[in-house]
């Protein structure tokens, strides 16, 4: 379906991370926000209040996140796209609820704008350490998507993504922006509506009493109702079978976890978007996502004058992790480079992946700024010399 | 010889409105949330409210297991968290009434924050508390609402802390209709539960029932018949009673009652004044006929996607 064009800015606009990603969610049809203010998300619900009254949209500041995160679950069974906007100490708020929306199968975006944590830690200043958490945050075991976008152009682009995806899977999307994507201020061009493709929220064709809430028919993902049409649909956190009533046993505890895992894991090459360049003949390749596969193009320029051959996979899908294409390029090339505003996360996947065919150098940066390129240069350099397999930290 | 018991071959009154393949249900003999839950099926029904829009919210807790047995649109969530969920709920469709089912600890414990904001709100939504002073269903440890001097798991010498009260508490907060009944006041509660469904805005209601297994075992009160007596010697009906004057105490008297029943723009009231006043006609007023319009804009059929 195109975008409804009610709700889309078309044209050339000079935003920030924060207002890009506000219009994109409005593009992708969003029209409910429940967030409660931190820095440096606040600027996206900021222009929301701004544009939602006149497009339809229910903005409410509630309480804390935990509120924020159970209304946009709420508001996902009434049958709006729903979203809240975080960042780190909000975003550990939410993680009992995003369980919750996992196992409800209630689709629905949050947006972490990154700062550098643990605790309060640099509230007005970058980090990319939550990247862990939005995989695994939660306790038990389910699935999420998660995205991170490395301009405000992208910022609207992939919010939009990121609710196409919570529809066709009724999962948690989680856009993982950081600070300074969301701070800084770039040309955004928003097409016109009809140049926006969008996926409904989309209704069972099923009559109440054919219609069985978590039956996914020998799919993945099941059809979704909204509330007040009369199905009579029970929900729950508890495990639950198809009818969506809690049964207490480990059979229809593993067949639940099989298809809340498996729809995102069995569907990864549909939802896995990366960027990728001169892989071809790469010695080194360089692996980072966000803010920091810009600041890496300082370095993997010089690196080129010089005549090293460096490749790069941007991750834009951060969950699920491109396992495949890090496998495979692990057998030709002599290591990866995987520069993060973290001391190690997206690392550890690249070296699981990469299973001891190359090395794994992760370049960290502790929170606060982005890196010196030059600490990146000297990654790609520090790997053509190494000895095989060694990991270097 | 006794006779062998056989099925009285009687549907069950309110099968209409359970989930016949989910009984039998958890609850142990003489608890009273299902005495509350008949009180509340028997007032919907005597409402003109329409059973499609009606729709359930509970935490996590004996009481929080309502949602899984009633036969409407129901949500159990997560503990303490009905009320911000039943707040967006409400919020996509204001079509929706919105009913939150709700135990003490739920409630007014982990989810006390969320209360008191959406009485402060005055948010369209109707909750109803089980105060059976006790967490039942994790086996009996204190609540905020235990009286000084009982008996929990984690109190095992008495409990020494001040307890809520409730009615008070939510009424401070702004709540625009508060009653308290016990569940022997079977009619009482009923009619209270009508009248609420029938309003609009915050509408609270405490129900004092018995958690027999954890909470009168633990205290030596006695089974069933016991505590309903002790609910009939000691409740006092007392309506419009100052809510700071009706807190409990241990085996104390129980005030009874309609407290709070006023009239005050709803959340979503205040809204779309507020924005109507801004915006003038460019505003579609947030829940109208134009509103649900658009909203359907965004979503199709399984059968035309
Ligand atoms: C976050 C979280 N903490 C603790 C629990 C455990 N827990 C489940 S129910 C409950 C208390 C229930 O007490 P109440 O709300 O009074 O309901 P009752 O069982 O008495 O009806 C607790 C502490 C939980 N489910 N989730
Ligand atoms: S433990 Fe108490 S509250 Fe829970 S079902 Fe039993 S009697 Fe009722
Ligand atoms: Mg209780």
């Amino acid at each position: 379906m195109k975008a409804n064009p009610a709700g889309v800015l078309t044209g050339a606009h000079f935003f920030d991370g924060d207002y890009a990603c506000a219009e994109g969610a409005i593009a992708a049809g969003c029209r409910f926000l429940a967030g409660y203010p931190i820095t440096p998300s606040t600027e996206v619900a900021e222009r929301i209040t701004q544009r939602f009254p006149l497009v339809g949209g229910m903005f409410i500041q509630m309480e804390d996140e935990i509120a924020s995160m159970a209304a946009v679950i709420g508001a996902a069974w009434g049958g709006l796209k729903s979203m809240t906007v975080t960042s780190g100490p909000g975003f550990s708020l939410m993680m009992e609820n995003i369980g919750l929306a996992a196992m409800m199968e209630a689709p629905c975006v949050v947006v972490n704008v990154q700062r550098a944590g643990p605790s309060t830690g640099l509230p007005t200043m970058v980090g990319q350490a939550d990247i862990m958490q939005a995989r695994w945050g939660s306790h038990g075991d389910y699935a999420i998507i998660a995205l991170a976008p490395n301009s405000p152009q992208e910022a609207f682009n992939h919010a939009i993504t990121c609710f196409n995806l919570s529809e066709k899977y009724r999962v948690p999307v989680l856009f993982m922006m950081d600070e300074v994507i969301g701070h800084m201020t770039e040309k955004v061009v928003i097409p016109p509506a009809d140049r926006i493709e969008v996926v409904p929220r989309t209704l069972t064709a099923k009559k109440p009493g054919q219609y069985r809430p978590y039956d996914a028919a020998g799919g993945w993902v099941p059809e979704m109702i909204q509330a007040g049409d009369g199905y009579n649909i029970h929900t729950t956190g508890l495990t639950h079978d198809e009818r969506g009533y809690p049964q207490m046993t480990a059979e229809c505890q593993e067949k639940l976890i099989k298809r809340l895992t498996g729809k995102i894991r069995e569907n990864a090459s549909d939802i896995i978007m990366v960027d990728e360049s001169n892989l071809d003949k790469a010695d080194v390749v360089l692996v980072s996502y966000g803010i920091t596969s810009r600041v890496a193009q300082a370095a993997v320029q010089q690196a080129r004058k010089e005549g090293l051959r460096i490749g790069q996979v941007r991750l834009i899908t951060i969950w699920p992790f491109p396992e495949k294409k890090i496998a495979e390029l692990a057998g030709k090339i002599k290591g990866f480079v995987v520069p993060e505003i973290n001391a190690g996360q997206i690392s550890y996947e690249v070296e699981r992946c990469a299973a001891g065919k190359c090395l794994t150098r992760h370049v960290p940066a502790y929170g606060g700024a982005v890196h010196d390129p030059g600490v990146i240069y000297d990654a790609f350099k520090e790997v053509l010399h190494a000895g095989k397999t060694q990991t270097v930290r | 010889m006794p006779e062998k018991p056989r099925p009285c071959g009687e549907e069950h009154p309110r099968s209409k409105l359970l989930r016949m393949d989910r009984i039998p249900h958890i609850w142990c003999p003489t608890c009273g949330i299902g005495t509350v839950v008949n009180c509340f099926l028997e007032a919907l029904l005597a409402t003109p409210l329409n059973l499609k829009k009606t729709v359930i919210v509970s935490g996590i807790g004996c009481t929080g297991r309502v949602a899984g047995y009633v036969n409407l649109d129901s949500f159990h969530t997560t503990h303490g968290r009905a009320i911000p969920f039943a707040t967006g709920l409400y919020l996509s469709n204001p079509d929706l009434n919105v009913v939150v089912f709700s135990g003490d600890g739920d409630l007014s414990a982990i989810g006390g924050n969320h209360f008191i904001h959406a009485a402060r709100r005055n948010q369209n939504l109707k909750v109803i508390c089980v105060n059976n002073f006790i967490y039942g269903m994790t086996g009996g440890q204190m609540a905020p609402t235990t009286p000084v001097g009982a008996k929990t798991s984690t109190t095992p010498f008495g409990c020494f802390e001040h307890p809520f009260n409730l009615p008070h508490l939510a009424a401070s907060s702004g709540a625009t209709y508060v009653a308290r009944w016990t569940s022997l006041h079977l009619r009482r509660l009923k009619w209270t539960i009508q009248e609420a469904l029938s309003r609009r805005g915050f509408a609270f209601i405490e129900v004092i029932a018995p958690c027999s297994t954890v909470y009168a075992r633990r205290n030596k009160l006695g089974t069933g018949f016991d505590l309903m007596k002790f609910y009939k010697e000691n409740s006092v009906i007392r309506h419009g009673a100052d809510t700071k004057d009706v807190d409990i105490s241990f085996q104390g008297k129980i005030i009874v009652g309609k407290f709070v029943d006023v009239q005050k723009p709803t959340f979503l009231d205040q809204l779309n004044e507020g924005y109507s006043k801004v915006f003038g006609d460019k505003y579609v007023p947030y829940g109208s006929e134009k509103w649900h319009k658009m909203k359907s804009e965004f979503q199709v059929s399984a059968a035309k996607a």
